[in-house]
């Protein structure tokens, strides 16, 4: 269903754009329908810049994005609005998708006015219910307060129920889970297993690997903009062949084990190079597993 | 003791009522001691941060005290916190590095945050460099703009900055979560270094992820809507449990390996009680499955060893 095809992204920082900073590179992939894609790596390595240019919000500098085989770059507002109602998503540090001065309830009006202008106010108020108990939060808890009223959790949710309002095909969820307790990670994470099941498809981007793992079927690793390895969950857990994957892996924080017990050998790892340059390219090393060649 | 909190009470005000995010909270901090801080989203530990920093407009101090290294943390007088704030309690809130100014160098940054407490950028500066060193960062980071930072690199920054008058408590607020792994893990280490060193006393760090706080902390508390619940050393929480929210959260941590298809993980069912005029009595009642007739009354905190605590009417027999 959703396509990236050789997409690259470079922003422009710095006084007047004076440096370019490539955020991705070279990077494929596809999403289908019931299926959660999940997207691990380094902060700073491009995942919300892919979740982005999923979401129009920025264009790619370079390559394709297509949903359905059709380019994603809709110029007219009713390409986007159609757009939107098969695609949304939910972003990484909630507090910036809020505007502090307004009810943060405002963000489901939005919804209401482009895609459910002919509701009525009893029914729209029941499905905005819903949406909000389907993430776990009591509606009376959260309606008719500002954006600050609200802990760092519950705004994450919010734009999560928000997201859900529409009966998408495809999520793009940017570390929705980080803000919240386990417990609720688990409705959260439980709530999508049933949406794909339902056919959903899910632009899943995490740091927690175990819900990564225990939610997603295949899984992309990134660094410094590019894939480094990328293919079946199972496979690229279980037999991780980078060695920025397997770093990765060994870092993860256990409970039956301390770092401090088991040093971990952590091994070398190229440093940043020239951003403009290829990537290394991904070769094939089993069904479904593929992995960048290390220098 | 570096800090002791005595039935602490800080509420919201709000057109429909007080918002009791903080009711009735008591608990110590030894000389030294990493302390993690987890509960249910939306139970209070930011506002517990906040309330030994800095009350916004909003928040009512109605009860309670804190004390830290012997004195009273004059919490409801802002100007008298003004001189203890950054010096004595420091602070590493929700989405600090999100919360950088994006077109202002880091180093100017610095400088303004300096000069806002009365303190010297030039005469910091040698000292700042040296502890930018020690975790990894060339004194070239202060002639980057934030964005050019990565996410662990940022977080490292503020990291060195909120220590840099050598304060005796800080609070750290999900200063991990924005993070890779191997990020969180070097934050992670970089916090115990910082106490070895002698740049803090003692910590608060508030997170979700318990496995990583578990990694490096000596207590962890666990709060569940504006009350605490339980406190012990890490490892008497993690494996030994005693309250039954505590364990009902520790039994939510996923396995690594799990998958959706194959078991699914159970969250605890149920929600937690709104903290505008919450019942009475143990406020896990509706979701506990020990919950019995004495649980409309509020449980008292149980020592069950020197420095194990729980609250809960079960744990009293
Ligand atoms: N609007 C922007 N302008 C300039 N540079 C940007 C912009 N947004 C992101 N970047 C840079 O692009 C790179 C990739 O950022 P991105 O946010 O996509 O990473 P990420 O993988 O999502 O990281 P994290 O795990 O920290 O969320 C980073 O170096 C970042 O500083
Ligand atoms: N200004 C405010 N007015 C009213 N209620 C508020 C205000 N700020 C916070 N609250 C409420 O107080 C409670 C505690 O919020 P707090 O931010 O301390 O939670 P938290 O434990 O840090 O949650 P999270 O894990 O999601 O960050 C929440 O239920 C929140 O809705
Ligand atoms: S006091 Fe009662 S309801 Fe509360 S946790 Fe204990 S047994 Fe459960
Ligand atoms: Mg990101
Ligand atoms: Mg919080």
């Amino acid at each position: 269903m959703l396509e990236l095809q050789n997409v690259w992204k470079s922003y422009r920082v710095g006084a007047l754009g004076s440096k370019k900073l490539t955020a991705v590179r070279d990077v494929s992939f596809s999403v289908s329908r019931g299926e959660v894609l999940s997207v691990v790596g380094e902060s700073g390595s491009g995942k919300s810049t892919i979740g982005k240019m999923v979401l129009q919000l920025i264009p790619p500098t370079r390559g394709a994005v297509r949903l359905d085989g059709r380019e994603v770059t809709a110029r007219r507002h009713s390409d986007r609005k159609a757009y939107y109602r098969r695609v949304q998503g939910v972003f990484q540090d909630p507090f910036s998708s809020y505007n502090p001065i307004f009810k943060a309830d405002r963000v489901f009006d939005a919804v209401r006015e482009s895609f459910f202008p002919g509701l009525k106010r009893a029914e729209w108020q029941d499905k905005v219910d819903r949406s909000l108990t389907s993430v776990g939060l009591e509606p009376g808890a959260v309606l008719r307060k500002y954006p600050h009223q609200l802990s760092g959790g519950q705004l994450q949710r919010m734009l999560i129920a928000r997201a859900l309002l529409l009966d998408i095909e495809l999520l793009v969820a940017d570390e929705i889970i980080s803000m919240l307790d386990a417990s609720t990670r688990i409705d959260v994470l439980n709530l999508l297993g049933a949406l794909k099941e339902r056919g959903l498809g899910v632009l899943f981007v995490t740091h927690d690997l175990s819900l990564a793992n225990y939610i997603s079927e295949r899984v992309i690793i990134m660094r410094h903009g590019a894939v480094v390895e990328m293919g079946a969950t199972g496979k690229v857990f279980g037999d991780p062949r980078h060695p920025y994957s397997r770093n990765l892996l060994a870092s993860v924080p256990q409970l039956h084990r301390k770092w401090s017990d088991a040093a971990t050998e952590f091994e070398d790892l190229e440093p940043d190079g020239d951003r403009e340059a290829d990537p290394a390219p991904l070769a094939r090393v089993g069904a479904d597993h593929w992995v960048a060649a290390a220098a | 003791m570096a800090l002791e909190v005595e039935d602490l009470r800080v509420h919201y005000r709000t057109l429909r009522g007080d918002v009791r995010a903080l009711d009735g909270v008591s608990f110590g901090l030894a000389d030294g001691e990493i302390m993690g801080l987890a509960g249910e989203s939306g139970c209070g530990k930011t506002t517990l941060g906040k309330s030994l920093i800095r009350l916004d407009g909003r928040m009512r101090h109605v009860g309670g005290r804190a004390v830290l290294d012997g004195g009273e943390l004059p919490i409801a007088d802002d100007k008298a916190m003004n001189r203890r704030r950054y010096r004595d309690v420091s602070i590493i809130p929700q989405y600090s590095m999100s919360a950088m100014n994006p077109t202002r160098k880091i180093g100017k940054l610095t400088a303004d945050l300096l000069r806002a407490k009365g303190e010297s950028f030039r005469e910091l500066r040698p000292e700042l460099v040296r502890r930018l060193e020690l975790v990894g960062l060339s004194e070239q980071v202060l002639d980057n703009y934030p964005i050019e930072l990565s996410g662990g690199m940022k977080q490292r920054m503020v990291m060195v900055l909120s220590t840099l008058l050598d304060p005796s408590l800080l609070i750290a607020d999900e200063v991990t979560s924005a993070l890779d792994v191997s990020n969180q893990k070097a934050v992670a280490e970089t916090l115990v270094r910082f106490r070895e060193l002698g740049f803090v006393k003692s910590m608060v760090v508030v997170t979700h992820d318990l496995s990583l706080v578990y990694q490096i902390a000596d207590s962890i508390m666990i709060m569940y809507a504006g009350r605490i619940v339980e406190k012990g050393p890490a490892d008497t929480i993690i494996n030994a449990p005693r309250h039954p929210y505590t364990r009902a959260l520790i039994e939510a941590l996923p396995e690594v390996g799990l998958e959706y298809g194959d078991r699914r993980l159970k969250s605890i069912p149920g929600k937690p009680p709104q903290l505008l005029n919450p019942p009475t009595g143990c406020r896990f009642r509706d979701r506990c499955e020990l919950a019995h007739d004495r649980c409309i009354e509020d449980p008292p905190a149980v020592d069950l060893a020197p420095d194990h605590t729980a609250s809960c009417w079960k744990v009293v027999d």
